[in-house]
């Protein structure tokens, strides 16, 4: 409730702002213009963002897949430890508004350099915690499976994937928030369409409303994504989430 | 059968028919130092110990004696440097309960049957039973979380018992409990020997609890670990704490441990 009350105190300062300060619309748009621009607008901005969210969709569901296969290969191989851990921190010191039209070189207009930058950026977010969540199994319980009798194998299945679950979890959480700042300036660096395209265009066409508009969208999309991560958590891996000490 | 993790030489077969017995002979264990030129740590120096069917040996000795190595040798987690073991397939307690905390009790308890590779169903009817043995009837379900201290241990008990082995090692099973919880899970433990007797290797620093359980008590030495004394308990069960034979006996071994 604290934060609804907070944003309401900010707009309410904008509008304010924007209104009584004589600063001109197209320079600092009132909320209530903004939020005429997302009611007007709303075709354009949604054929826009179904693009948008795709794009940062995929690229997730990518940097997921091969963040948790190069975990576990990791987790298992010294040898991959060494030979790729260190590349792996190298590539997120790649700036990415100068390697995104790089890639839109090679791979052309489409969709897919934006979701290879979206996966990217996503990545190294995902690997850590997953890494960290494998490594962190107590050596005492690795003990007590082999004092079992299990295999490496079971160990693995039994114990460690369960365990690396919340790793994985908080590296998706974290992505989403960079993925929305990877989508946009992948798409900044060309593209035919986006929310991020859309801002690009908005601006010289002194659209600065529909510009705002379309950063608020992409912010909802973000908020709605972690959200609906953390609900997936608390539903699947009720055991990790702490319980909330004095929250009403 | 399941994979054994150990090597043949620790276990000759002909051990497996002779269910239970532990057979530890001037046994040398030698850890490589933590820090490079440090000297390497002699944990135990030339220990002997038997258990025979059924017997409870408790081993008692200060802090960093190597009793955790004694029982992680005959488990077979770790080989010895010099010496031998001959010891029956024996199951792990540890301090802490290690219980996965996703899983629920009745899978916890049922962890060594998984790895076994019983068929799930089974492995949760036997788990679920024995659970109810140990007054857990209603805590099927729950996770390790929702669980008192005293009952996690009955848990990571059951699990143990369950992993079917005739020698049961207990590393201080009892440590992390209060004073009160830990009397009560003595008297427990005591009980459920009784209705499942195996051949229990407990160590523990707290003579009391040494003297309530066992049959016979093993005093070590400060490291590197060394026999000083052995004292038969030989007292009736069920035992009581104020009984005048264990409390002289516990200042006998009190006295030994120095």
């Amino acid at each position: 409730m604290s934060a609804l009350l907070v944003l309401l105190a900010f707009l309410g300062g904008w509008e304010a702002y924007a209104r009584l300060s004589g600063v001109d619309e197209f320079v600092l748009p009132p909320p209530s213009a903004v939020a005429t621009a997302l009611v007007d607008d709303r075709g354009l901005l949604w054929s826009n963002f179904t693009v948008t969210a795709g794009e940062i969709a995929v690229g997730l569901a990518a940097a997921t897949a091969l963040g948790l296969g190069l975990a576990v290969a990791i987790h298992f191989s010294p040898q991959v430890r060494r030979g790729v851990y260190p590349l792996l921190v190298g590539s997120q010191t790649l700036p990415i508004p100068i390697v995104a039209p790089l890639l839109i070189v090679w791979f052309g207009f489409d969709l897919t350099p934006k979701m290879a930058i979206v996966a990217l950026v996503c990545f190294f977010p995902i690997v850590v915690p997953t890494l960290d969540a494998l490594s962190r199994v107590d050596a005492d319980l690795h003990k007590l499976m082999r004092s079992f009798g299990a295999t490496r194998w079971q160990t693995f299945r039994i114990v460690e994937v369960p365990a690396a679950l919340p790793g994985l979890f908080t590296g998706a959480k974290l992505s989403v928030a960079v993925a929305t700042i990877a989508a946009v300036l992948a798409e900044q660096a060309g593209s035919e369409k986006g929310l991020g395209r859309l801002v690009l265009q908005a601006l010289p066409q002194f659209e600065t409303a529909r510009a705002y508009a379309a950063v608020l969208v992409l912010c909802a999309f973000a908020v709605l994504l972690f959200s609906l991560l953390a609900l997936a958590e608390r539903r699947l891996l009720p055991w990790s989430v702490q319980p909330r000490g004095t929250a009403p | 059968m399941p994979t054994r993790t150990r090597s043949p030489a620790q276990v000759p077969p002909h051990t497996r028919d002779r269910a239970g017995v532990v057979r530890v002979r001037d046994v040398v264990k030698t850890f490589a130092p933590a820090r490079r030129g440090a000297a390497p740590v002699t944990a135990l120096d030339g220990l002997s110990l038997d258990a025979e069917p059924g017997e409870f040996v408790a081993v008692v000795g200060p802090s960093g004696c190597g009793k955790t190595t004694l029982l992680e040798l005959v488990c077979g987690l770790i080989a010895p440097d010099a010496g031998s073991i001959d010891a029956a397939p024996a199951a792990l307690m540890a301090q802490r309960d290690l219980l996965l905390p996703w899983a629920g009790a009745v899978e916890n308890a049922a962890l060594a049957l998984r790895v076994a590779g019983v068929a799930r169903d089974a492995a949760r009817q036997r788990a679920t039973a024995l659970l109810r043995d140990f007054g857990l009837a209603g805590f099927e379900r729950a996770r390790p979380h929702e669980l008192s201290g005293g009952m996690r241990q009955r848990v990571a008990f059951a699990r143990t018992l369950l992993a079917g082995r005739p020698v049961l090692c207990l590393d201080e099973p009892f440590a992390s409990l209060d004073a009160l919880t830990r009397s009560e899970m003595q008297d427990w433990l005591a009980a459920a020997l009784r209705a499942d007797p195996r051949t229990v290797v407990m160590v523990t620093h707290d003579v009391e609890e040494a003297i309530v359980l066992a049959d016979r008590v093993v005093v070590l030495s400060p490291r590197p670990g060394r026999v000083v004394a052995t004292l038969d308990v030989g007292a009736p069960r069920p035992r009581r704490r104020t009984d005048p034979q264990l409390v002289a006996l516990r200042a006998r071994a009190l006295a030994r441990l120095g």
